[in-house]
């Protein structure tokens, strides 16, 4: 295999496990459990599921914040774990920097704006100047769309809206010339209104600025407005990925099936859906074979309390992790 | 007139600032029938929380009612002493909160909560109140088991549908609720949604319902009113104001949110951010980020016009020639 085939972002057989309850009765609990996927150059990624589903635990490996279990991230064809020095991890972080899902907290309040871009600068681009570094603060304020920039990079925290707060969470990742940016549900805390200059601005970043992104969210409305490719993730495993229109036109897994019936459409013509789910999803902990969704499934087999199903082709690029589908018959769980 | 179970007229609320007042809830008026299920929408800031708890007289300093009135079953809440207003909490009006978490008492059981709430209202016999309790506990889908749990045992789902069982332990007349929905996921908010209207249904309590997305409620509530910048910018029957907005703001708010099914349309959303309250504007409100402002809007504030069974706050829906109104919010009958 060359060089050149290797994706962005790799992920192979990615697992975390948390020990959790005391020496007396050790538990693990599994919060990403073997996921594989990738990210290719100039691509929005969309990571869908409930809260606890581990989409928030993956962003945090990615980040190198958690340390696998097991499994490999390899960014660029390069083992991530193996960037050990500070040099390596420094660039590391550059290129593949976070935006958190809470702009209220995730902004040092004491500081003006520009504190967080500027140090940035310092410590991921030390060749500028810092004539340079606040040339290149104005550029990334204005691509963001937070102008007049050198007005608003004088500004503190407090006098900023969250929608202006979760702009300057990307204008600190973009300083740092990101090939990936990981953004853990970055529309979540926003108002409706304001979510979808959030999504126009994830788009645009794509589409000038090159940068892939590892979008984590629930909403699939917003995912399905801004992403390439989807993937759907249960109780710490991948249920589906495929190309984003494919899955949510012919969702193969009953779990995207109830997660699209669940998606509050008002342009639907009307109605309350009947199939109602009250399930949860669960804690994984010290799991036993079987499909993880088999307790909320109405259509589950047999094989489905025994066997594991695994992530297969379903049709191209379209995978499902579901015996039912696996076996060609029609999935129709919900919706 | 006196069938309804709450009417809520020219009501106003001010938060006193140092440098001055800011007017959060601006002549509001609505009425609620027995049963019926009123949805409040608007971005952060436009007063619906504020003007929930003006109604639930929940408002604490520097907030203040300076206005209006607020006739529940007959009764005026507004300057209703404490000890009268304890007799109606629970019993005839609960309030659910936007984070159960905090809502909900750390250190003691589900039970035990829902123990002070009926003791409060001298339900005395242990035995009354641990079926009473497993009932209500049942009713949301929730194991009665759990009344031995703590809040931070459950769910967030679990913890928000514990809090409605706990609304309804007096089977309510009216049941308020601020963004019940807003920290679950999809999933969690679309059943817990249906549960609302299934109980809604089966008890007959009506329902204020206070959220920012508009879309959660659009299968769900029978009135809209949309609320911008303290004041109601449009109001009607929920299917029309989806179906044909006639105010620039609801129509702003309908085109922010991508659809899952249908063409993938590009949206813009509403550009600028919510006014200042502090600083008064001179005309309308929405004005400075309305794509259809002309000169009148920025002179003189509009009234509420009756538009098809609605009323919208929008000088695109005056019938007559440009007449000029008094510049006092006062003037028009803010009533629905």
């Amino acid at each position: 295999m060359t060089a050149t085939a290797d994706p962005l972002l790799r992920t192979e057989g990615l697992s975390k496990h948390f020990r959790i309850g005391n020496t007396l009765s050790p538990r693990t609990l599994h919060a990403v459990d073997d996921v594989s996927f990738s990210i290719g150059e100039r691509e929005i990624v969309a990571l869908a599921g409930e809260s606890g589903s581990g989409k928030s635990t993956i962003a945090r490996l990615l980040a190198k914040i958690y340390r696998p279990t097991s499994g490999k991230v390899f960014f660029e064809g390069k083992s991530v774990s193996s960037m050990r020095s500070r040099r390596d991890r420094l660039r590391y972080s550059g290129l593949a920097p976070m935006v958190f899902q809470d702009p209220f907290a995730s902004i040092n309040p004491v500081f003006r704006v520009s504190h967080g871009v500027m140090r940035g600068l310092k410590l991921h681009r030390p060749e500028l100047t810092s004539e340079q570094r606040l040339d290149e603060a104005k550029r990334v304020f204005e691509v963001v769309g937070l102008t007049p920039a050198a007005d608003v990079l004088e500004r503190y925290p407090h006098e900023l809206s969250g929608g202006q707060r979760q702009r300057v969470g990307f204008a600190q990742a973009l300083a740092m010339r990101p090939k990936l940016i990981i953004a853990d549900e970055p529309v979540s805390m926003l108002d409706v209104s304001i979510r979808i200059g959030l999504l126009n601005l994830m788009a645009k970043l794509r589409d000038d600025e090159d940068v892939s992104i590892l979008f984590i969210t629930h909403d699939l409305a917003s995912a399905r407005y801004v992403a390439d490719r989807l993937i759907v993730m249960y109780a710490g495993q991948i249920a589906e990925t495929g190309p984003m229109e494919e899955v949510l036109v012919n969702p193969k897994h009953p779990y995207t099936q109830l997660l699209l019936s669940a998606a509050p459409d008002p342009r639907a013509p009307l109605g309350v859906g009947a199939a109602t789910d009250r399930g949860e999803p669960p804690k994984v902990i010290n799991p036993t074979p079987g499909c993880r969704f088999r307790w909320r499934c109405p259509i589950a087999i047999d094989a489905c309390h025994t066997i594991t199903p695994q992530l297969l082709p379903i049709a191209d690029g379209h995978e499902a992790a579901c015996h039912v589908a696996q076996s060609g018959a029609e999935v129709k769980a919900f919706g | 007139m006196s069938g309804n179970v709450l009417e809520v007229s020219g009501l106003s609320v001010e938060y006193l600032m140092d440098g001055g007042s800011v007017l959060a809830v601006d002549n509001v008026s609505f009425s609620l029938e027995p049963g019926e299920f009123v949805a409040v929408v608007g971005e952060s800031g436009c007063g619906k929380s504020t003007m929930l708890f003006a109604v639930a007289q929940l408002l604490t300093p520097p907030a203040e009612i300076i206005g209006g009135t607020v006739m529940f079953k007959g009764r005026n809440l507004v300057g209703l002493a404490d000890d009268s207003l304890t007799a109606i909490r629970w019993k005839d009006l609960s309030v659910v909160m936007q984070s159960a978490m905090n809502a909900l008492n750390p250190v003691k059981s589900i039970g035990a909560q829902f123990k002070d709430a009926m003791r409060a209202h001298g339900v005395t016999s242990a035995q009354e109140i641990a079926t009473r309790s497993a009932e209500v506990l049942k009713m949301v889908s929730i194991d009665p088991a759990h009344l031995q749990s703590y809040p931070h045992q459950l769910s967030g789902g679990m913890r928000q549908r514990s809090m409605i069982a706990m609304a309804l332990l007096f089977t309510p007349d009216l049941v308020i609720m601020d963004e019940p929905t807003s920290a679950l996921d999809v999933v969690a908010q679309r059943s817990l949604m249906v549960q609302i209207k299934e109980l809604q249904e089966q008890f007959g309590f009506a329902v204020i319902f206070v959220t920012h997305d508009m879309s959660l409620v659009s299968h769900f509530s029978d009135r809209l009113m949309v609320m911008y910048a303290g004041q109601v910018a449009e109001v009607g029957p929920t299917r029309q104001l989806f179906d044909a907005p006639q105010h620039p703001y609801t129509a702003g708010l309908m085109e922010a949110f991508p659809s899952i099914r249908g063409p993938k349309l590009p949206l813009a959303g509403i550009p600028g951010s919510p006014p200042n309250l502090a600083r008064r504007a001179e005309g309308c409100w929405f004005a400075p980020r309305c794509p259809k402002v002309f000169d009148r809007c920025k002179i003189e504030p509009p009234p509420l016009y009756p538009v098809q069974g609605r009323e919208v706050r929008c000088f695109l829906h005056d019938a007559a020639a440009p007449v000029l109104v008094p510049r006092s919010s006062e003037e028009a009958g803010d009533t629905i």
